[in-house]
């Protein structure tokens, strides 16, 4: 690391700093690798189950093949593991390009404190719920194929979009990598990091367009397939424009939990400003959901789409339209009017409901509904998405609790004595 | 009786245009192409509904040509009717029974199989080029660049590639149109097997020919379209039947728009937000860096409480 610039000079001296800090860096990883907090919590123990036995279920799924913990068919070759834990979780882990597109590009201060964990929460999706991607695959040893270049499918939707989670992968990550540089004390490395933050948050937010939207237009392929009143041309601008209210109303939502379960991590900044900065977030909400509804209308009129309002989709999709798209509107507007912060929480839930909600009806529920035998998830399918979440908060406490994630300032982060590590505490009882 | 006759005529003209035309007519060439890009002309195959007594030599052949695990019950038992089956990951190709509209006495046999899209809609959603368009027509499969993503199953408007949900190793399986046996100038297995001239082999130009002179020539007893024609932008299997679609179990309601062009769209729109997006955004980030350098302290704190 930092002996880069003289590493052709061949001083002994340099070497054997670079093996001190590599030896002292090992030494500290490990000692962080360590649980803190207390083991035996009501959190820590249900997860811990579910991620054990999740586990089990994922080493029969790689012996038996896929059929033997999925309810997938010749009929539905995607299940919820794609619907759900791919096209669902990686909308909400928009929230990244977009803060990152505010405070860095736009340079509006008043959301910086939450953009580390924002980040963090998006790479974490990626790494997580992209990586879901591979219990999926029926071959994932060939997931290289695509990359390593014998086999670009440049016609193919999927082979964007693969490349994209990747590359953004790499950017969040570059993004994020600032705070693990503090965290190792690394102050050479943190800077040069920085330097790279503007470049990667410019492509990550050119790579997310894309690859929001790419999600979409994966089914552009299925126009018999996929349910007319969510099939459409546009459907690769709409994952992208709702990708944006997922994005901001998931944000909202884990700033509900983590202002509870790390309240000592939280800095000074991001306490006083947290209602401001709430406000803000249900505003950009409510711009990103008028320029939805308008989409909406303008297919409901472009495909004829109220020949279909009358049928059984069609009354659900009025229930997703009107309960959330068009009440968390009017919500939104509203907790802006009274300026109240607990309403726009209340309307994130609501909102990313409804986002779970649509990217379900796209890839799932309205996915050759005319089917006689439907396909529905199974038991393991259910649990081992749950293991999967489990999982991504086990990491992203593990982080947050030794990373300087929330707008702690940096010069703080010197030395920390074993007592204040062991102040931090993790309320699980509040997820 | 006048309808039919006035589509016969319809039917009669336009074979007999394509035919003074020499088949090069442009516009239908680009409804649906009978050449692949490099101007080979396609192989196809011709399935006539109406001949097809449901012997289920072309199974049997299926079955052997590639080498396909035997099934439990043999080919000759006749119950398989009993119930509509599909194609599996052991069979490419079945076939079904249905009822004649016409003549209750006399049912109608229809296989079912890969079509061999002029455009497959799989082979534009792969990956990693597993699904493949060969210039001679077949779609084939490399199993050593699949990974599994079942995307193919996904986009396949006719349902048709199969997945090994059993295997802990498993690849994808459908119809290849014996194309290693086509290289080698022999025909499909299934059209060699074929007793009755149900399904023929022969390049595409000519089935269609072949299949508008049936037609032409017994006005009765078909439809007057060939599906597959304009199905999906065209597929090399074409089918002439008596009764609606619909009720020999094949897919309805296809679009004529060849399946890469619904997403072509959507990637032509990549290069230009990769060049775009970057552009404005470094130039947003200037003018927004300089103006914030322009402005004094206090602006930058834009927040009121």
């Amino acid at each position: 690391m930092t002996n880069g610039t003289d590493a052709s000079g061949a001083s002994v001296e340099g070497a054997m700093t670079f093996r001190q800090i590599a030896r002292e860096t090992i030494r500290f990883v490990l000692s962080e690798l360590k649980p803190k907090g207390k083991l035996l919590t009501p959190f820590n123990v249900i997860t811990g189950v579910i991620i054990l036995s999740g586990l089990v279920m994922i080493a029969v799924r790689f012996a038996y093949g896929l059929g033997a913990v999925s309810n997938l068919s010749q009929n539905y070759p995607w299940g919820i593991w794609i619907g759900f834990d791919v096209v669902t979780g990686v909308a909400f882990a928009g929230g990244a390009y977009i803060l990152t597109f505010v405070v860095h590009i736009l340079k509006i201060k008043k959301f910086e404190p939450i953009v580390r964990v924002t980040v963090l929460n998006g790479f974490l999706a990626y790494v997580f719920y992209a990586g879901a991607l591979l219990l999926d695959l029926g071959r994932p040893w060939n997931v290289i194929n695509p990359i390593i270049g014998n086999a670009f499918g440049l016609s193919s939707v999927l082979f964007l979009v693969a490349w994209h989670f990747l590359l953004y992968m790499i950017c969040e990550f570059l993004e994020f990598s600032p705070a693990v540089a503090e965290w190792l004390h690394w102050p050479k490395a943190r800077r040069i990091l920085e330097g790279l933050t503007t470049g990667a948050v410019i492509f990550g937010i050119t790579l997310s367009t894309l690859h929001q939207s790419g999600l979409g237009a994966l089914f552009l392929l299925a126009p018999t397939k996929v349910h007319p009143l969510w099939y459409s041309g546009n459907i690769p601008v709409m994952f992208f424009v709702s990708s944006i209210f997922a994005g901001l109303s998931m944000v909202m939502i884990e700033s509900f939990f983590t202002k509870k379960a790390f309240k000592d991590r939280i800095g000074h900044e991001l306490h006083a400003a947290h209602d401001s900065i709430l406000l803000g977030l249900g505003k950009g909400a409510v711009g990103a959901l008028f320029a939805y509804i308008f989409l909406k209308l303008i297919d409901f009129v472009h495909y004829k789409q109220w020949a279909y309002l009358d049928t059984p989709m069609g009354y659900w999709y009025l229930f997703e339209i009107v309960g959330f798209v068009l009440l968390p509107t009017a919500l939104f507007l509203q907790a802006i009017r009274k300026r109240s912060p607990r309403l726009v929480q209340f309307t994130a839930f609501l909102t990313a409901a409804g986002v779970i909600l649509n990217r379900l009806n796209v890839s799932v529920i309205g996915f050759k509904w005319y089917e006689t035998v439907r396909y529905y998830p199974s038991f393991y399918e259910i649990w081992i998405t749950l293991a999967i979440i489990s999982m991504e908060l086990w990491v992203f406490r593990w982080v947050i609790l030794r990373m300087p994630v929330f707008g702690v300032p940096h010069e703080v982060v010197e030395e920390k004595t074993a007592e204040d590590l062991e102040v931090v505490t993790w309320k699980a009882s509040v997820l | 009786m006048t309808i039919s006759r006035r589509n016969f005529l319809k039917v009669a003209g336009a074979a007999g245009g394509a035919l003074l035309a020499g088949g090069a007519s442009p516009a239908r060439a680009a409804q649906s192409p009978q050449t692949s890009a490099g101007g080979v002309e396609f192989n196809g195959m011709l399935i006539d509904t109406t001949k097809c007594i449901g012997c289920r030599a072309c199974e049997e052949a299926c079955n052997e040509a590639n080498k396909l695990p035997k099934p439990k019950v043999s080919f000759s038992t006749e119950s398989v009717f009993e119930e509509t089956r599909d194609t599996t990951t052991g069979a490419y190709t079945v076939v079904n029974r249905f009822q004649n509209g016409k003549n209750p006495e006399e049912p109608v046999f229809v296989r079912k199989q890969c079509m061999h899209c002029n455009q497959p809609a799989c082979a534009s959603a792969c990956l990693c080029r597993a699904m493949e368009k060969t210039k001679e027509a077949a779609v084939i499969y490399h199993k050593d660049r699949c990974m599994g993503c079942r995307y193919c199953m996904v986009a396949c408007p006719f349902d048709i590639p199969r997945f090994e949900y059993d295997s802990p190793t498993p690849f994808v399986w459908k119809c290849i149109f014996c194309n290693e046996r086509q290289m080698r100038g022999e025909q499909p297995a299934c059209s060699e097997a074929c007793p009755t001239g149900a399904t023929l082999f022969g390049k595409k130009r000519d089935l269609l020919e072949i299949a508008r002179s049936r037609i032409y020539s017994e006005p009765d007893k078909y439809l007057h379209k060939i599906y597959g024609e304009h199905e999906v932008g065209g597929t090399g299997w074409l089918y002439l039947i008596g009764q609606p679609e619909e009720k020999l179990g094949l897919k309805t309601n296809l679009p004529t728009t060849p399946y890469p062009e619904l997403t072509s769209g959507f990637l032509y729109g990549v290069p230009l937000v990769f060049v775009l997006w970057p552009s404005l955004l470094i130039g947003l980030n200037y003018l927004i860096k300089d103006s914030k350098v322009g402005e004094t302290k206090e602006a930058s704190h834009d927040e009121r409480d």
